[in-house]
């Protein structure tokens, strides 16, 4: 069922957690709200819950499941289920209980009988791999069995829409990616409509049909992860899905200067700073004609398909972050104390002031 | 899970100090505690079976008996549902005074009862602020049963109170909305999602307020009246004993109240570990 948000905005006391947002999620659609702590993505989940309600006064925002207002209709009537950070589960009931327990309290006349309930609930737990430890109470389970029985309660009861809060946060980061890529799965075979909270980028942009990005209470871009990673529209977004290298400078005569290094860019005179990813950043043995900054290898860490290098110099704040190739890096010798060049082989530009996409990107 | 290494033969012991802190523990519970239960055991020995058994059948020592736990029985009912409730109303709620109110809670443990005892027959006599109003409509307090359970709810609220509120506390709210979010109204969703959890801390807690109110004397025998058969209650048996300088009898009836409070004081004790370790997978 697609969800459509009009002007949903939240206060509370004299603080505001969100400014009048607007968002369509299609029908099937997983949509992954990401953003820092802070940034009101669980307010904004359990405001589509109703587990927390929007502000009625300036104007009453509209919360709209497929053609049903459900603005004002109690969290138990708004047919969503809610998977919870940390579970949530009935200590006291065992795992079968708590995957039924949706069912057992509906009204008499809409309560499928016993053993449809059993029927379902196991096929459930089939569903979530945990048919085996069904009378198993939570506590015996591990963080992940525990958070599939708490999936699995949830869809219980044919939710129109699923709604998960940080999901995989409270898990290591092995059980994260299964647990994520199942959660795909289950999603492509059920093709239910899902609203899921993350602050982890690349959990956003792994699992996401599309991703909202928030921050201070506003969706700063709504794209596909693809998009979003490539033309990212402001710089809280390119910053917040990646690691960047800051480069500050003034600009005089198509030259930055900061300290002893030095880059040539095509910009007018002024105060210039400058974004690159790890991935942008090139290291040789020699200056070249278009760059001069010389760098230190502080840190290597060679583990994965690239190796990561942290580099410092005088004439930088923060230290920078580069990815170079295994061979490169056996190539150059990296070790420790080593004196290198960088050599963007891009880098990216935003205008703060301007309320319109600034991105620009210089390919070097 | 966790194992506990503490009495793993040979082991060596990482926390230190064990030796030293509970020798001095054994030795406090040895003086305050199991000295004086000694001595009373001691008073016994004069006793023979027959006549421990006389003094503690007597007719009017049984009235008593049946006074007080009726009373109790009664008093820690109302103090499971009002405690339960209090509890409740601390934890959930946010409004003025709330700190206030928490402060109040612990007040029947700060009192002297006699002075809660005082206050409340004063209060509930016929010519008292709360009697002149009961009385005229046939409902008599003082001097009764009703102001014997009143006097032993005033005392032993606190252990409802207190042993519910950190529970309840613990209780996160998720697992209410988790269950709104699956459909159930509000009385299932504290039905069968948190009257399970508050149970054992609402039994205990009721359970420690029975066993309070059984040995309880300041503050009841002032509203109590003492009527032999009818409103004396079982400490006052002992009292009266002592009066008399009879400190065997005085021992046999407090050895009885003794024993009820033990045997109480256990059985909530094993009944709860039961339901802890149900809770924690049966390996807590």
């Amino acid at each position: 069922m697609s969800i459509r948000l009009e002007r949903i905005a939240k206060h509370f006391g004299n603080t505001q957690a969100l400014e009048p947002i607007n968002l369509d999620i299609q029908e099937g659609e997983l949509v992954g709200l990401l953003g820092p702590s802070g940034s009101g993505k669980t307010t904004l989940l359990r405001i589509i819950a109703g587990l927390e309600s929007a502000d009625r006064s300036p104007t009453p925002g509209k919360i709209i499941f497929g053609d049903r207002d459900v603005t004002n209709v109690h969290v138990r009537d708004r047919r969503i289920g809610f998977v919870f950070q940390h579970y949530a589960l009935f200590r006291h009931m065992s795992v079968y209980d708590n995957v039924a327990f949706g069912l057992t309290v509906m009204a008499k006349k809409h309560r499928p009988s016993s053993g449809e309930i059993r029927a379902r609930v196991f096929r459930l737990l089939e569903m979530v791999q945990l048919q085996h430890l069904a009378n198993r109470l939570p506590a015996q389970l591990s963080g992940g069995q525990q958070q599939r029985v708490s999936l699995a309660r949830a869809l219980a009861v044919k939710p129109d829409v699923l709604l998960l809060d940080e999901p995989f946060g409270a898990l290591d980061a092995k059980v994260r990616q299964d647990l994520r890529r199942w959660l795909r799965r289950l999603h492509e075979e059920l093709n239910f409509t899902s609203v899921f909270v993350t602050h982890d980028q690349e959990e956003a942009l792994e699992l996401s049909d599309r991703v909202v990005v928030m921050s201070n209470g506003r969706i700063e871009q709504i794209d596909t992860p693809d998009k979003l990673y490539r033309s990212p529209k402001n710089r809280f977004v390119f910053e917040f899905l990646g690691d960047v290298n800051h480069l500050e400078g003034r600009v005089q005569n198509g030259v930055l200067t900061c300290g002893d290094a030095h880059l040539n860019v095509e910009l007018p005179d002024g105060d210039e700073e400058l974004l690159l990813r790890p991935h942008e950043v090139r290291l040789t043995e020699q200056p070249s004609a278009e760059s001069h900054l010389p760098v230190t290898i502080t840190a290597i860490s060679p583990v994965g398909a690239e190796v990561r290098v942290e580099l410092e110099a005088d004439w930088l704040a923060k230290p920078w972050l580069a990815t170079v190739r295994h061979a490169d890096f056996e190539r150059l010798e990296m070790r420790r104390g080593q004196r290198l060049f960088a050599h963007p082989r891009q880098w990216h530009r935003f205008k703060d002031t301007s309320p319109q996409p600034s991105e620009q990107t210089h390919v070097a | 899970m966790r194992q506990l290494a503490l009495w793993r033969p040979g082991s060596t012991r990482v926390l230190p100090g064990f030796g030293l802190s509970m020798g001095i523990s054994v030795l406090f519970i040895s003086l305050v505690l199991l000295l004086p239960i000694t001595g009373l055991f001691g008073q016994l020995a004069g006793l023979s079976l027959a006549e421990y058994w006389a003094i503690i059948t007597e007719g009017r020592v049984v009235a008593s008996y049946m006074v007080t736990i009726g009373a109790a029985a009664v008093a820690a009912l109302v103090n499971g549902v009002f405690g339960l409730l209090l509890a409740w109303v601390l934890v959930r709620y946010e409004f003025p005074g709330k700190r206030l109110l928490d402060a109040l809670m612990d007040l029947p443990f700060a009192l002297p009862t006699a002075v809660a005892g005082i206050t409340l027959a004063t209060l509930y006599a016929s010519n008292g602020w709360m009697g002149s109003i009961l009385e005229p409509l046939g409902f008599q307090v003082a001097y009764t049963w009703v102001g014997i359970a009143l006097a032993m709810a005033f005392t032993s609220i606190p252990f409802v109170v207190r042993t519910v509120q950190p529970v309840l506390e613990d209780l996160p709210a998720e697992v209410d909305e988790a269950a709104m979010s699956l459909g159930a109204t509000d009385g299932v969703a504290f039905r069968r999602v948190i009257m399970p959890h508050l149970w054992p801390a609402l039994v205990t807690g009721t359970g420690l307020a029975f066993v309070r109110s059984l040995g309880e004397f300041g503050a009841i025998i002032f509203i109590a009246g003492n009527m032999p058969y009818e409103t004396e209650i079982t400490a006052l048996m002992i009292f009266v004993k002592l009066q008399e300088y009879d400190y065997a009898a005085a021992s046999a009836i407090a050895s009885v109240v003794l024993f009820v409070s033990l045997a109480l004081l256990l059985a909530i004790n094993i009944w709860q570990g039961r339901f802890v370790r149900r809770l924690h997978g049966g390996k807590g």
